[in-house]
């Protein structure tokens, strides 16, 4: 601290070691929160690799392609789980693009500016709704509806084919697509909706002025244009579909085998992790849960990382030229 | 003698084509034909009451300073306003004796193309940016795409540069080349008016001289209209010009009599750049 | 004639958007009112007061549950709000970019962890060692899923607080953190702290990452080194089991839960609007 009996350079000089000291101290203690965040995840993964090592030792690869999930004789493979995971999310994203972009294009070319942000609110709080309401409402809302009509009459129509055998169950990897699909719904609409928004009005214009009518100009012209955005929110959709655990376990019908029938229970990742963890049997049994969680999050990680890949390319000018 | 756009030199009709054309043998009145047009973004008014003749395969040059509305009104005559909210309309615009109006709009747009201020290619190779146009307007069999596509390269004197790249990106191209693309990819549907806005701003002066020759070289098969602000390239390819000043048209005649014997006072204090 | 088909398609394809949106936009409309429907009948004093009841017994409430659901969003939140605003404010203010890029990454990647994955290892870290499940390790868990969403909302809040405020500041002669701290994070502090609310309202709807972590309890717990209830686990476990009554629980436990949710995300997201406007006009 400065006192009166300095001299003046004294101070000064004083004053401005204290600055100096007292940003240097903010530096640091910034830092440390920020490097801590970076050491967590550096944990986080250090854990999942360690503590799944007994079944990464006792299985190595062939972990990824068994199939036999056996807690009772200690058998453990990954295959069903992976298979499961894969299919529902795809299958959520088959649904929900289409009806996603759509509403993506209607909200930015054609709705009046007042009711495309109504409804663009209306639609980015269902991001907000937690998971597990997502499952209460499958489970009693869906799972009967799909086991009454919907699966019965998919079943009578294409029953012939593996891909809609039966029983229905009402449960199944179609129900909890379709419950995966309303879940992507705010993710795909609000990037789409804001990488189309972002095409240069001329596109449309280029194509208008040559003769196409407005879906042609907008299907034909902006879509095209922003499809690098587009694509990004698929893949963010996607990676946050294979994670999500409560709404999925719900309704899938927990069941570890690999059936080509959409109409059939399945099993997911999140889903085993959920409802074996606290009961594992056995030390292999919990490590195979963990390697099944390391395995998820690097899926998710590459995933992850290529969508904000394509969004970042995208709000660069000129987007569309690669 | 009031430089009326009806009157004088500008009005002078083109009334019989030859006999190759499919157009009307008694061919009276121009090609196309503006009256009383006003236009309203929401409130503000942006064009008042402004009505030319525009001559069939003449290049009508449209000048005045920024914000006159010279680009409001070349945008109405394909009706391309009409994508945007709060824009409104008043007066008639026609096109060969029908109102613009009453044309299917699509159709319209067929027969009146637009080239841009800055090159917009779609982002599609070469040849499918061409080929979009034809396509869309089933103007052409499969197997004549190709033969229609380098027409119109040639046409817009395009060809020799791209026929080894058809299929890469129009991107790829410098942004003289494909502000011609863009002119090319316009000429493809055959249009009857090409509408033009400020089609070289955006260039060097090598590829706005190359673009002014192919608008004359193209004019005998087309009408053209071109919003410029480059008094210079008005007067070198433009036979007729009409001065715009907030949202008004001054005057309208020939080019040589705008630019060397102005009618109006307010048209010589911009030639001689006394503003704007 | 194509001109025909082509205006029917063109009709046709403008009306499924607009289906599409419609129909998207309705799906919240059709959440919420089967709640209500449900979980209204079943919302009384009992569920606010009560312990949860065996099956078959009426009366319970989920008391427990919504007392242990605010523990655990507490500490996740007294943990992860600090960790995140100061790495933000780290990121925004003090590093170089290529450390920036670092902690921005590394963020982004912990944001996208699933949650099960997150439970996974808080149960590795506390769990295990401390041998029991409890509030902390829940809190801890959900602490992670707060850092990134705080962290990405101080960086972006900060960096929009304009130069023009910065160096005023430095110009009277303030050092760089006094000025932060004085000057740039209060003109950002109005979407910070929306960002924050609604990181926190997002992981009190969390079940995954408490499942192995807080567990779940019937009764109450003392402290925080107990398991724990909380909301959405026991809508889990209430709407699985096989008892209408336990059925009705879940369904206006799921009420309340979504209603805390909504209201916080609406708020917050009509106070970053009307600051976000504030700062246009």
């Amino acid at each position: 601290m400065a006192t009166a009996t300095q001299s003046v350079p004294g101070r000064a000089r004083t004053f401005l070691h204290g600055v100096r000291g007292g940003d240097q101290i903010a530096y640091l203690v910034t830092f440390l929160f920020a490097a801590s965040v970076v050491l967590i995840t550096v944990l986080l993964v250090f854990e999942l690799w360690t503590k799944s090592g007994l079944a990464i030792h006792k299985f190595g690869f062939s972990f990824l392609r068994t199939s036999t999930w056996d807690p009772v004789n200690d058998q453990f493979g990954a295959l069903p789980f992976i298979y499961g995971t894969i299919v529902t999310s795809v299958l959520g994203l088959i649904i929900s693009v289409p009806l996603g972009v759509g509403a993506a294009i209607f909200l930015s070319e054609l709705a009046p500016p007042r009711l495309s942000n109504t409804l663009t609110f209306l639609v980015e709080l269902l991001a907000a709704v937690p998971s597990v309401i997502f499952g209460v409402l499958g489970f009693f809302a869906l799972v009967p509806l799909m086991r009454d009509h919907v699966q019965p009459a998919l079943i009578s129509a294409f029953g012939w084919s593996p891909v809609f055998k039966g029983p229905a169950y009402g449960v199944g990897v179609l129900t909890a697509s379709m419950v995966l699909a309303i879940m992507m719904f705010p993710y795909i609409i609000s990037i789409s909706r804001e990488a189309l928004i972002q095409v240069p009005r001329e596109q449309k214009e280029a194509a208008l002025a040559l003769g196409a009518t407005r879906w042609e100009a907008t299907w034909d012209a902006v879509v095209p244009f922003a499809r690098l955005g587009i694509v990004g929110s698929v893949f963010l959709s996607l990676a946050r579909a294979l994670g999500e655990t409560m709404a999925v376990t719900m309704v899938i019908g927990n069941d570890p085998k690999i059936n080509s029938s959409i109409l059939a229970p399945g099993y997911t990742i999140a889903s085993v992790i959920a409802n074996e963890f606290t009961e594992a049997t056995s030390d292999l049994h919990l490590a195979a849960l963990v390697e099944l969680g390391l395995v998820l999050f690097l899926i998710t990680m590459i995933l992850n990382g290529l969508g904000q890949l394509l969004l970042l390319v995208t709000t660069k000018p000129g987007s569309a030229k690669s | 003698m009031s430089a009326s756009p009806r009157s004088g030199v500008a009005g002078k009709e083109e009334s019989l084509e030859g006999p190759v054309s499919s157009k009307p043998i008694a061919q009276a009145g121009p090609k196309l034909r503006a009256s009383n047009v006003d236009f309203f973004y929401g409130k503000f008014q942006a064009l008042h009451n402004v009505s030319i003749d525009f001559p069939e395969n003449q290049i009508t040059a449209l000048i005045g300073p920024s914000g006159c509305g010279k680009s409001t009104f070349l945008r109405t005559l394909n009706r391309i306003n009409d994508t945007i909210r709060g824009a409104r309309v008043t007066g008639e615009v026609v096109l060969d004796g029908n109102s613009i109006m009453q044309v299917d709009v699509t159709e319209l747009r067929r027969r009146v193309g637009m080239v841009f201020q800055r090159p917009n290619p779609f982002p599609k190779s070469i040849f499918d940016n061409i080929a979009y146009g034809v396509r869309i307007n089933g103007l052409a069999r499969r197997s004549e795409i190709h033969d229609v596509v380098e027409r119109s390269l040639r046409r817009a004197a395009l060809w020799e540069e791209v026929k080894d790249k058809l299929n890469k990106s129009a991107y790829a191209l410098s942004g003289g080349q494909q502000q011609r693309l863009c002119i090319a990819r316009a000429l493809a549907v055959d249009p009857e008016v090409l509408l033009l806005d400020e089609p070289c701003s955006a260039l060097d002066p090598i590829a706005t001289s190359k673009i002014e020759e192919l608008l004359l070289s193209i004019r005998d098969q087309c009408t053209l209209i071109i919003v410029t602000h480059n008094m210079q390239q008005a007067a070198r390819v433009a036979d007729l010009t009409g001065f715009f000043l907030m949202g008004r048209l001054v005057e309208f005649n020939k080019t040589d009599f705008i630019f060397k014997t102005p009618a109006k006072k307010e048209t010589e204090d911009y030639i001689t750049g006394r503003f704007g | 004639m194509l001109r025909i088909w082509r205006h029917a398609v063109n009709n046709v394809m403008l009306s499924l958007t607009g289906i599409c949106a419609f129909v998207t936009a309705s799906a919240l409309f059709f959440i919420l009112g089967y709640l209500l429907w449900n979980g209204g009948k079943s919302l009384d004093w009992n569920f606010f007061t009560k312990l949860p009841l065996s099956a078959g017994e009426l009366g319970g409430g989920m008391a427990n549950a919504i007392v242990g659901s605010a523990k655990v969003v507490m500490l996740g939140a007294l943990l992860g709000v600090p960790v995140g605003f100061m790495s933000g404010v780290y990121i925004a203010e003090f590093s170089g970019k290529a450390m920036a890029n670092v902690i921005r990454y590394t963020a982004d990647l912990l944001n996208g962890v699933p949650s099960i994955v997150i439970g996974i290892f808080a149960w590795t870290v506390l769990v295990v060692p401390m041998r029991h499940f409890s509030a902390w390790a829940g809190g801890f868990a959900l602490s992670l899923m707060v850092i990134p969403v705080t962290l990405r909302a101080t960086e972006q809040f900060l960096g929009q607080v304009p130069l023009s405020l910065r160096e005023g500041a430095l110009a009277l002669g303030a050092s760089k953190w006094r000025s932060v701290a004085t000057v740039v994070v209060p003109a950002a502090r109005t979407g910070i702290m929306t960002g924050i609310i609604l990181g926190v309202a997002r992981v009190s709807g969390e079940t995954a990452p408490l499942l192995f972590t807080a567990l779940n309890n019937q009764f109450w717990s003392k402290g925080f080194g107990e398991p724990t209830a909380s909301l959405p686990v026991m809508i889990y476990t209430h709407a699985i089991s096989a008892y209408d009554d336990w059925h009705r629980q879940a369904w206006a436990a799921g009420l309340v839960l979504l209603g805390l949710v909504l209201v916080a995300n609406i708020a917050a997201r009509m106070v970053l609007a009307k600051g976000a406007a504030g700062q246009r006009g």
